[in-house]
This record gives C-alpha cells, structure tokens and sequence, in this order.
C-alpha cells in the first residue's frame, strides 16, 4: 500500500476534527482549548506539507514554518492571557468563564 | 393722565415681580403702594374733570386686533361711569396696598404679593376703562387670573390651593356664557365697539337669532349670556359658592378683589351694557330675580357663621344682589351708586376684621374672640362705623344707597320689583342681625381667646390704621355727598349718558317702605343685641331645637355638596375614567408600553442564547463556516462558471 495524499489528508482531517472536539466537549481548562486550538493549527499544517510534497512546490512548506511562527507567537499571547485571567478571576475554569452571559 | 392711571399700576406690578429680589421687600412695597397712590389721586382727579365738568376723553392707545370685520382697538374711554370705578379701584386698591405693609409684614414673599395686588389693579382698571367688548373680556380676565393667584397666594396650604382652584373653576362656567354672549354680539352687529353696537340695538329689538336649534331674541339671550358671566364675577346665587373659599386668601386681598372691586365688576358690565339690558325686559328681570335671590340667600347663610371673615363674604355676596336688583328694575345708577358706598364700608369691614385676625395671631373663628372692645378700641370704632354703614344706619353712605336700592325695587311697580323689595327688606333686616352678631360675638361679652392670644392683642400700625380712617370717613360721609350726583337731581348731568337714567323722576314711596330698612336695621340690631348680650344662651338652645335649619344655613344650603354630587365627582370619575382606562390602558398599553413591553419580551428571549461560554461561541462559529464553505462549494465559490 503506498502512502498517497489522501492519507496525509484523512489523518489531517481527523486531527482537526479532533482539535474542535477539543474545545466544544472540554469543560475543564482553558489551557486545554488552547491545545486543541495548536492541534487544529498543526492539522492545517499538515495539510499545507502534504499538498506541498505532491505539487513539488515549496511554497506550501515555507508557508507552513510561517505559520508554525505565527501559532508559537498566539500560544504565547494565549497563555498570558489565561495567566493575566487567573489572577483576576482566581480560575481558569472554562464552566465558570460566563461574563457574556446575558 | 388717563393713560399714566392705567398704566402705573402695570409697572408697580411689573417692578417687584421680576425685580423684587434685587431690592429689600421694603423697596418693592413703598414703590408699588406710592404708584398706586399716585393713581389714586388722579383718579380723584380725574372724577372732578368728567364727573363734575364734564370732559369726556377718548384715547386711542393702540391696534388691538384687525382681522375681517373684527377692527378692535385699545382705547380708553373715560366717561362718568368709568371715572367713578376708577375712583373706587384705586382709592381701595391704594388704602390696601398701605394696609398690606402692616398687615403682611410677617410675610417672607411681600413682593410677590404686591405684585400680584397692583396686577389686579392694572387689569382692573383695563376692564373699567375698556371701549369695546374685547377689552372688557382682556380685564375681565385679568382679574380672574390676579384673584387666582391672590387667593392661592399662600400656596403651601392646600385649602388655599382648593380655593383658588374652585374661584378659578366656577368663574369659567360664568366666562363661557360671557365669551357666548360676545360672540353673539360679534354676529348680530358685527362690531365690537360698544357705541356701535348701542347704537345699532334698537334696531334688533323683536328680531330673533338661532342658539342651540331654537329661535330667541336677540337681545335678550345676549344680555343673558352676558349676564351669567356676571353671575360668576359677581358671585351670584348658582355661582356664588367660590367666593367664601376665597378667604383663604389673605385679609387685604379679600378688601380688595372679593368686597371692593372684582365682584363689582359684573355689576359695572351690566350699568356700562345698560343701553343694551334696557332693550331686553326678559334679561332685566332675571337681573332682578338672581339678584334678589341672592341677597336674600346669602344674608340667611351669613346668620350662623362663624369665621369673621365668612360673615362678611357672604354679606358682600347679599350686597351684591342689592346692586343687582336696582339694575334690574332699570335703576342703574342706583345700582353703582351702591356699588360706590359698599366699596367703602365693605373693604372698612374686612380690613377692620384683618385687624382683628392680625392682632389676634391668626385666628378667624369669632367663637374664640369676645370683649376685644376694651383692648383694641380703635379697630372697635372702626369696626362699629363700617357695621352702621353696612347696616344703614340713618345718613351713613349704606343707609342712602341701600334705601335707594330698595325704593326702587318698590317703584318699579312689576311683580318682579316686589319680589325684590320683599327680599331686599328682609335681607336687610337679616344684614342688620349678623352685622350685630359679628360686634357682639367679636367686641363684647366675655373674653373667649386663650390667655396668651389675648395678651399680645395690640391695635394695628399706623399703615392699617390709616386705611381704616379713610375708608370710615368713605362709610360715613361719601353716601351723603355724592348722592344728589348719582341718583338725586343732577344725575342726568352727572352720567350723561354712560349709563341709562331715567331722569329725576320722583319716586312717590309710602312713608312705610321708605322707613322699611331702618325699621329692619333696628329689629336686627334688637334682635341681636337679646341674643348674644341679654341672653347668650337662647342661640344655642335655637339652634339644638332646628337643628336642620342651622345645619341648612351653617352649610350654606348644601350648595357645595351638591355641586360636588352634580358635576365635581362625575368630572373627577370621567377624569379618573380618561386617566386609567383611557390613557393608561388603552394609549399607553397599546403604544409606547405596548411597544417597550414586546420589545424586552423578545430580547428576554434573545437574552438566553448568550450562555457566556467559550465554546458555545466557537460552536456556532464553527457551524457558520462550515455552512459558507458548503455554500461556495456546491455554488461555485459564487465565481461565474
């Protein structure tokens, strides 16, 4: 059985539908939607690699590092805000974040 | 001259009221009291030049309305019946703006209350110098407006408030009717201006107007309507229940508007229509009728009250029907002559018992006063001249008016005319009883005040005492020395034609009715005298055993209760009916409510989307994209193929 593209894809698929999963059913941690939120990122990633390698275009893996950067950057804003959260709030439990509640 | 009499008062009204609390209070009483006594001097003046030589004036101010056929200016007309009301509202007005001083000297809004005093007498003065019939109804309704806001001057007090409400309320029902009987007189002769309209009435006498689907005379349902708006200014029977409230007012205003001047002004209209009401037979005697009623109705009810002040409204109600009833027996300068006197001994009386009230802190309930004669002999004198006059004793200025009043009712000779004397005599005889009643209960017998009230009696200052003098001599001597003017040998000279005289026609009067009002003045005064001074016990023990006559009396025949059951609680159920159901439910539960209402229903609804969590957020997001990429796929991207 070669390995093809679709099988990149499905298991980019499966990662990003396992990334929403992550945020909607975790009602735990803010911490962990920001997993699921790198976990989405990373299956795009793949994704990008994945149709880089079959077009022969480099691009896609450029654009894949950049994108890398900009996720590494978001995680880093992310967590301050959850630990800037925690410290007013004195919790990070995604349950008892409701300040939208109308 | 004649325009500085009008309008100095305007500007003594105009200075305090807006400028008062630049100044101490003093500035704004001297100032208003010395521009109306100014007015008041050229007045008297003034009286010299048109009653006596006889220069009439016309003094075309200004343009007041020119539209169509309505060409109305503002004109002063000065003839003998204007000059003698200008000589009577502003001697009254000057003596009550000096008595003020003492009298509202407690008081922490003085010039409010001036300003208010020399607005009445502006406006009045506008309705007796007015020269059509547009001018008249401008001061008929400025005084309304002043006695408004003098009864409720004291407006902190609700009672104050009601009244002043209820005169404001009861004279409208009066002013409908008088605006009705101008605008017929706007259609029938199509002028306003008074001489044209005189001179064209004869020609509608017989002719007949539709009003209300039926066909009536003209002239008479005019001077009818007319005369209601006088019923209400002049506080006649029907319309009369406003004018006791108004005592709530203070003291020098009740002199002023509600003795003196305003509740003449209904008698003044009907002497300055009189070429009209001459025309109208039907008119004249409901004239006499209403006023005969009145006299009679008001002296019964003045027999058993006991506010100070009430005994004397309802006595200027009573002396009002006098004047009504030598109008309507086409005695009319009898009528203003009487009107002239009782200026004088009318505001005498109530500035005699503002004295009274001041002097005794306040109180007004005559069963707490008694033998006051010994500590405030000079308000006693004062008093005793104002009750001879007003009770007619021999060759004060009441005995010759009202004795004047009463032989012409029996002269006229009619039915009606006797109905009026008989009412007349034995109103006079019922003034003479609570006239007496009210020295007695107030001057003599034994002190009934409380210890502390009675030690700090003192008689007035010398700007109430002032007044009193004048106005005593007024009550004394003024009937004596204008009589041969007003209703003796000159006065066809002396009216010349403002008014209808009948000439010097000697009345030929049995002996018996001319002695009729002294012979009622003494059997009152006997009367009185057995009653609150031989034998205090008898009036209590009358009233146990009529128990429903006095309460009869003592509530002035039930007048405002059955007004309240007539029209003041089914107007306040309509009222409260419009309130609730008409406004609250049906305007605002339907609109702004209605609206609001529904609105926060649906965002209450709204509200419960927005759980507040993360996820469901990105949930609905997550929906949303997946919906728009499923769109732009099957649709092409929205790309043209």
């Amino acid at each position: 059985m070669t390995i093809g593209l679709s099988h990149y894809l499905t298991v980019a698929a499966i990662l990003f539908t396992l990334g929403i999963f992550g945020i909607f059913l975790n009602r735990k941690n803010v911490i962990v939607i920001l997993m699921s939120i790198e976990l989405m990122l990373l299956a795009v990633n793949l994704n990008l690699v994945a149709f880089s390698a079959f077009h022969g275009d480099l691009v896609g893996q450029v654009f894949a590092i950049i994108v890398l950067t900009v996720a590494a950057a978001e995680a880093a804003i992310g967590l301050a805000i959850v630990v800037t959260y925690f410290r007013n709030r004195g919790t990070i439990d995604v349950a008892e974040i409701d300040l939208l509640k109308g | 001259m004649y325009q500085a009499i009008v309008f100095l008062p305007l500007i003594g009204a105009i200075f305090p009221g807006f400028f008062g609390w630049l100044l101490p209070a003093r500035a704004s009483e001297v100032i208003t009291t010395s521009l109306v006594l100014i007015t008041a001097l050229l007045s008297w003046f003034a009286f010299y030049q048109v009653g006596i030589e006889g220069h009439e004036a016309r003094i075309e101010l200004l343009r007041f309305i020119d539209s169509g056929a309505l060409q109305t200016s503002w004109t002063l007309r000065i003839d003998t019946l204007t000059a003698v009301m200008l000589v009577v509202v502003t001697t009254v007005s000057g003596l009550v703006h000096l008595y003020s001083i003492g009298y509202m000297a407690d008081d922490d809004s003085r010039p409010r209350f001036f300003a208010y005093l020399s607005l009445f007498t502006f406006a009045m003065l506008a309705l007796v110098t007015a020269d059509n019939f547009l001018q008249l109804f401008f001061g008929w309704e400025g005084v309304g407006l002043a006695s408004y806001l003098l009864i409720g001057f004291w407006y902190h007090k609700p009672t104050a408030n009601a009244a002043a409400i209820k005169a404001f309320i009861v004279n409208r029902v009066g002013d409908f009717g008088f605006a009705l009987g101008i605008f017929a007189v706007f259609t029938v002769f199509n002028s306003l201006q008074y001489d044209t309209v005189f001179a064209s009435a004869p020609d509608q006498v017989g002719k007949t107007m539709e009003f209300l689907g039926m066909q009536l005379d003209v002239l008479n349902t005019i001077c009818l309507l007319l005369f209601v708006g006088a019923m209400g200014k002049s506080a006649q029977f029907l319309l009369h229940t406003w004018l006791p409230d108004a005592m709530e007012g203070p003291t020098p205003v009740s002199a002023l508007i509600h003795a003196a001047t305003m509740v003449t002004a209904g008698v003044f209209m009907v002497a300055r229509l009189s070429p009209l009401f001459e025309l109208a037979p039907i008119a004249l005697g409901v004239v006499t009728v209403v006023g005969a009623t009145t006299a009679f109705f008001a002296a019964t009810v003045g027999l058993v009250q006991n506010d100070i002040k009430r005994v004397v409204a309802y006595s200027t109600c009573s002396q009002l029907g006098y004047m009504f009833v030598a109008e309507g027996v086409g005695a009319y300068g009898t009528g203003i002559f009487h009107l002239f006197t009782h200026a004088f001994f009318k505001a005498l009386l109530f500035l005699g018992a503002g004295a009274v009230i001041h002097a005794l802190h306040h109180e007004q309930d005559m069963r707490r006063m008694g033998g006051l004669r010994k500590v405030l002999p000079f308000t006693w004198a004062m008093m005793l001249i104002g009750t001879l006059s007003l009770t007619g004793f021999p060759f004060t200025s009441g005995f010759v008016s009202k004795d004047a009043v009463i032989e012409a009712a029996y002269a006229a000779h009619s039915p009606i005319g006797m109905y009026g004397f008989v009412l007349t005599a034995v109103a006079a005889l019922l003034t003479s009883f609570y006239s007496w009643r009210l020295m007695f209960l107030t001057f003599e017998g034994k002190p009934r005040e409380k210890p502390d009230v009675l030690a700090h009696a003192h008689e007035p200052p010398w700007t109430m005492g002032i007044p009193l003098v004048l106005l005593a001599i007024g009550s004394l001597l003024a009937g004596a020395f204008f009589m041969h003017y007003f209703i003796g040998s000159d006065q066809t000279a002396f009216w010349r034609g403002s008014l209808v005289t009948h000439g010097a026609e000697h009345h030929e009067v049995p002996l018996l009715v001319m002695l009729t009002p002294t012979i009622a003045m003494a059997a009152g005064f006997a009367v009185a005298w057995y009653f609150y001074i031989t034998n205090p016990l008898v009036p209590f023990g009358l009233s146990k055993r009529f128990r429903g006559l006095y309460q009869f009396l003592l509530n002035a025949w039930y007048f405002d209760a059955l007004y309240d059951f007539l029209f003041v609680r089914p107007a306040q159920r309509l009222g409260r009916f419009l309130w609730k159901t008409g406004d609250g439910t049906i305007i605002d539960g339907i609109g702004p409510d209605g609206v609001a209402a529904r609105v926060i229903d649906i965002t209450n609804r709204v509200v419960k989307l927005q759980s507040g969590y993360i996820y469901h957020y990105a949930f609905v997001m997550l929906i949303g994209v997946a919906l728009l990429i499923t769109y732009f796929i099957f649709a092409g991207g929205g790309l043209p193929k």
